[in-house]
């Protein structure tokens, strides 16, 4: 197995590409994705490689090629479809939760549906309000579906690449303020990461902080500052929100008796809110404080730079609620 | 079309049309079973039957291969039996029985089985096209001649899916048939109150697809334009639009009475029967005689009730996790 350093968009086209060479029957599908290598150039080289019947560019059209690799699913292929704002989730929404989501159940199981919805959502961009969202939460509630988030390259390349060989659906989170970092990759043709579980990426036992996506190096910058006050947390990179086992999660705040989750999304309904309850559930006795959860404001993402970093949470405001958490 | 019905047959002409008859018959009857069965207790929350529109579902499927694969809507029972799923199998579905065609998980809007290509009955109404529309890709990938069909209705047509379907299909010349039964209704609502045009074939022009408008009732038209749609499809010429003109005798769904339909309008549609209508002419050019096809009605009538005693043994499902249902690999 090489490692090598890739940035995470690097990583998603490897991913892709590697894939396609290894099954004939995956497709990608998108708007602007083939000729001109996506708009944030997350499926560059694809087209150039596999040609158009393979690297489609589709007309804005989410609801017909969404429910197009429903079809193309159950007939055989592995599409892989790109939304190209994790926000236009919105306009093919039924397609997902009420065809995508429940095909097999209603069939009884006796039909598989293995696609890839892949999702590029996120703040911090100045894209405003319809253009900036990470969108889990409209589809956390809904069985049928996996989800994840990869925060750097090493899960985006890793996590793709079993998404894609994967029989069920799954909805590929990125974050278009990641899509430039860089990071070790561990390439190889089999070198997958699971759908499922949490990545503990900073260790300490004053207490626990769960993040995903661009949430993940927030806090772990949080982590160093709390670690130049003697403050050591452990972190936990939810990179799975659906099946989410939060086991370790658990097992961390037994030690540590503090909990602080962060996302970037508001917080009714939101995953961190699912953490808090299955941690409660388990660990009630060890905790020594309400656990906190740290989210966006309740009103729609602002414009303006200054408003909308006051928005999304930073390093700054993750250490200073663990400061709380612990005071 | 027309011609159609005067074109001279032979005797094996004649066992085909009167194979047809015998199909429809098969889902007028399954569905008057359904409303039996459902005065009964049998039938639960909701179900939306199709007579009345039974020479589309087997004019078109007549047109079909094997191999073929069709998407479809809750009102989608007779494209099923159309298709040759077994009347037991649909029943205990419908009854939500153990031997249902999905073991109870689907109800009467979600009657699927692959195998025989039926693969998406959906519950909302325009989203099946979708997903026909990624079988027709599927199709044409695999390059061994297959279509995929897909009903929908007239209450369907103003919903973006629909429309977002079609361009795509024109746009990459997918071998896909869509089927509008126009039965004058979306739910309640009459479709002069929902849409300017008389004809929604015409909106074909918009993909720049051939729209064919065709008498719903005649089974024989039906079959005669979905094979020139599925040759068409099947030689790469791309999509086609069938807008079917038919009438559905019952209600919307089993809580409505359709009280909103004009009498007389009522009355000459349901002269336009059209069993009535293939039965005459079956009769008229000598294929069958009345007793004949009387027979067959019974036949089908008895297959009904058989099929609803073997569901109505059928246990219940028993709760329990149904996580592999939900996921080929949790």
């Amino acid at each position: 197995m090489d490692t090598v350093e890739l940035t995470y968009r690097q990583a998603l086209s490897l991913a892709v590409a590697e894939e396609m060479r290894r099954d004939p029957s995956v497709l990608v599908m998108g708007e602007d994705i083939g000729a001109s290598g996506g708009p944030l150039k997350t499926t560059e080289g694809l087209f150039e490689e596999f040609g158009p019947a393979r690297v489609r560019d589709t007309p804005i059209s989410e609801n017909a090629f969404v429910g197009a690799a429903l079809g193309l699913a159950l007939c055989g292929y592995r599409p892989i479809v790109e939304i190209m704002f994790a926000d236009f989730l919105g306009v093919c929404y039924d397609q997902i939760v009420n065809a995508i989501a429940k095909h097999r159940f209603m069939s009884g199981g006796r039909m598989d549906v293995p696609l890839v919805i892949r999702v590029i959502g996120g703040g911090g961009l100045r894209f405003g309000a319809q253009h900036s969202q990470t969108g889990e939460t409209w589809l956390l509630p809904i069985p049928g579906l996996k989800i994840v988030a990869a925060s750097t390259p090493e899960q985006a390349y890793g996590m793709l690449k079993s998404a894609i060989r994967d029989p069920d659906p799954v909805v590929f989170i990125e974050h278009k303020a990641l899509l430039g970092t860089k990071g070790q990759v561990h390439v190889g043709p089999d070198n997958l990461l699971p759908l499922k579980g949490t990545n503990l990426v900073a260790e300490g036992d004053r207490a626990t902080v769960v993040a995903s996506l661009a949430m993940v190096p927030k806090a772990l910058e949080a982590a160093e500052i709390l670690a130049g006050e003697g403050i050591e947390i452990d972190v936990f990179d939810l990179r799975a929100l659906r099946p989410m086992q939060t086991g370790d999660i658990v097992e961390s705040v037994k030690r540590t008796a503090h909990l602080l989750t962060v996302e970037e999304i508001s917080l009714v309904g939101g995953w961190g809110a699912e953490v808090v309850a299955q941690t409660v559930a388990e660990a009630f006795d060890y905790l020594d404080a309400p656990p906190m959860r740290l989210g966006l404001p309740e009103h729609p993402l602002p414009y303006s730079p200054p408003l909308e970093d006051a928005a999304i949470p930073d390093a700054e405001r993750i250490a200073a609620a663990v400061r709380d958490l612990l005071a | 079309m027309a011609q159609a019905g005067r074109t001279r047959r032979t005797k094996a002409d004649g066992k085909a049309l009167v194979a047809l008859y015998r199909e429809m018959a098969r889902i007028r009857e399954f569905e008057e079973q359904v409303q039996k069965s459902y005065l009964e207790g049998l039938v639960h929350g909701t179900t939306h039957l199709c007579q009345g529109q039974e020479a589309v579902s087997v004019g078109v499927a007549a047109a079909l291969e094997p191999n073929d694969r069709l998407t479809y809507t809750y009102r989608g029972h007779g494209v099923c039996i159309a298709r040759g799923m077994s009347m037991a199998e649909a029943l205990g579905e419908i009854f939500g029985r153990v031997d249902g065609v999905s073991r109870g998980l689907g109800g009467s809007m979600h009657l699927t089985d692959a195998g025989r290509g039926l693969i998406g009955s959906f519950g909302i109404v325009g989203a099946g096209l979708p997903c026909a529309v990624g079988a027709g890709l599927a199709a044409q990938l695999d390059g061994k001649g297959r279509v995929s069909v897909t009903f929908f209705g007239d209450g369907a047509a103003n919903i973006g899916a629909v429309h977002e379907s079609m361009n795509l299909a024109a746009i990459w010349k997918l071998p896909v048939i869509f089927v509008l039964e126009n039965n004058l209704y979306g739910e309640f609502s009459r479709i002069n109150h929902t849409t300017t045009v008389e004809d929604l074939a015409d909106r074909a022009a918009a993909y720049a697809m051939p729209g064919v408008v065709v008498d719903g009732n005649d089974v024989l038209a039906v079959k005669a334009v979905a094979e020139e749609a599925v040759a068409r499809a099947r030689a790469g010429m791309g999509p086609t639009l069938i807008e079917a003109k038919t009438y559905r005798h019952r209600g919307h769904s089993r809580t409505d009475p359709a009280k909103y339909r004009d009498e007389k309008e009522v009355k000459a549609w349901l002269a336009r029967d059209p069993l009535v209508l293939f039965a005459r002419q079956l009769v008229k050019e000598k294929h069958a005689t009345k007793a004949d096809l009387d027979g067959i009605v019974e036949e089908a009538r008895a297959e009904a009730a058989r099929a609803a005693e073997t569901a109505a043994a059928s246990p219940w499902p028993e709760p329990r996790d149904f996580t592999p249902e939900t996921f080929a690999a949790p």
